[in-house]
């Protein structure tokens, strides 16, 4: 083993996926309930639930920090003004890259739409943005990491980015971009530039962004991490292995179709993706639920048709859906290529 | 000096409306505080991210949950 890879499993095993913390639960647990109880059903769901849920509170806090102060430079009016710079694949590309950095919340959904669309930006192009946004967190990707390895968060990354562009390019070229409300375009493009933020109001900005974001999600971790334990512990390998192991064939549109419905934050469905995966659900499969659970829910749906009209919204959800199908098979093909 | 509040009717834009009523009435000024939901209005205003505040035709901060201490340095 050379230094590098020494280096680089300390990362993710110690820093990323905390294993320290891992033990130090496991040895508590014995500790106060003794030996039998630890190594029990209870005893081990009680362990997988404190360190799953200590370990993505402390990841999600260090992350939004760091993403928000990111997130501070590129705010919708400065992204709205790149992106009316460019073309073709070229802006949706743009498009689905500035989707990973611009700060973004449901309510600010509307306007975002409205405002990039009166500025001259093709719906094609507004949608990779829309698509990439939820989908590709920089945040995911960290614990992606922690869980599969770099290989995978990285391909998770890749493939995300390539549904938005090809999302959005397939709207665009099939002149499917027309269907928006007439009064999303009748308005005069206005932009206003609020004062450049000083260091300490992007910290300011940071922390609070932090803490709000992990009051909002921290019933989304408490429910996942809860699922997450139940699978890990109480239910049997061999039923998830034949519903959603690789070589169910229908395993990925399952996970796809049950996904769409479910609305929960990105950082609530890693606990029960870890939780199936160790079960032995296919690779591919957990993607396809992970990103199915993030883009396509049913207040998202409820926002965008306020904008845009059936025959789009049904289309962009088409779509996407293919898109994570065919992105989850290809994950389940590919698996040991990832997992050694 | 009016005081309006451009929001979806998201929970922030509520909260934002109330910090500015509680300033307002804090500071005891004159002041009309409304509430805007329309979205042609509010993108009028140019802005893309809520809840905005908006004293007498301009904007003065957007996306921010101000405190009503952070709106009273606006006044």
């Amino acid at each position: 083993m050379t230094v590098f890879q020494e280096i680089g499993d300390f990362i993710v095993y110690q820093i990323l996926g905390m294993k320290w913390l891992n033990d130090l639960i496991g040895n508590l647990i014995q500790w106060l309930f003794g030996e039998s109880f630890a190594s029990g059903l209870w005893g081990e769901a009680i362990h997988f639930f404190i360190y799953d849920f200590i370990k993505i509170g402390l990841l999600l806090c260090f992350l939004i920090f760091i993403i928000s102060y990111i997130q501070s430079f590129f705010p919708p009016e400065r992204t709205k003004k790149i992106l009316s710079r460019y073309h073709g694949i070229w802006a949706n590309t743009l498009g689905a890259l500035l989707g990973t950095v611009t700060p973004f919340c449901s309510c600010s959904s509307i306007p975002i739409f409205i405002g990039f669309t009166r500025a001259g930006l093709s719906t094609g192009v507004t949608f990779s943005f829309l698509i990439s946004s939820p989908l590709v967190d920089m945040g995911a990707l960290v614990l992606l990491t922690s869980i599969f390895g770099y290989s995978v968060a990285f391909t998770y990354v890749v493939v995300g980015l390539i549904l938005a562009i090809v999302g959005g390019t397939i709207i665009e070229k099939t002149g499917l971009g027309k269907y928006i409300e007439p009064f999303v375009t009748e308005g005069a493009d206005i932009t206003v530039e609020g004062p450049k933020p000083t260091i300490k109001e992007r910290l300011i900005y940071s922390k609070d962004q932090m803490l709000s974001t992990y009051k909002k999600v921290v019933l989304y971790i408490v429910i996942g991490v809860i699922i997450g334990a139940v699978i890990h512990n109480l239910i049997p390998a061999t039923w998830i292995e034949s519903v959603l192991g690789a070589n169910n064939p229908l395993s990925v549109i399952y996970a796809t179709v049950i996904g769409v419905p479910i609305y929960a934050d990105i950082f609530g469905t890693i606990p029960v993706a870890e939780a199936l995966y160790a079960k032995g659900a296919g690779l591919g499969t957990i993607l396809a639920f992970m990103m199915s659970v993030t883009t396509l829910s049913l207040p998202s749906f409820i926002m965008l048709k306020k904008v845009v009209k059936w025959k789009l919204l049904l289309s962009f959800i088409g779509i996407v859906m293919a898109g994570i199908i065919i992105i989850g098979y290809a994950f389940n093909g590919l698996e040991y290529l990832f997992i050694k | 000096m009016i005081i309006k509040i451009l929001g979806s009717g998201c929970p922030n834009c509520k909260k934002l409306e109330a910090n500015v009523r509680q300033a307002v009435k804090e500071l005891n000024i004159e002041a009309v505080i409304e509430k805007v939901e329309n979205m042609q209005e509010i993108m009028a205003y140019g802005v893309m991210r809520l809840p905005a505040m908006v004293i007498d035709g301009q904007v003065k901060s957007m996306g921010k949950l101000l405190s009503s201490e952070e709106v009273k340095k606006y006044f």
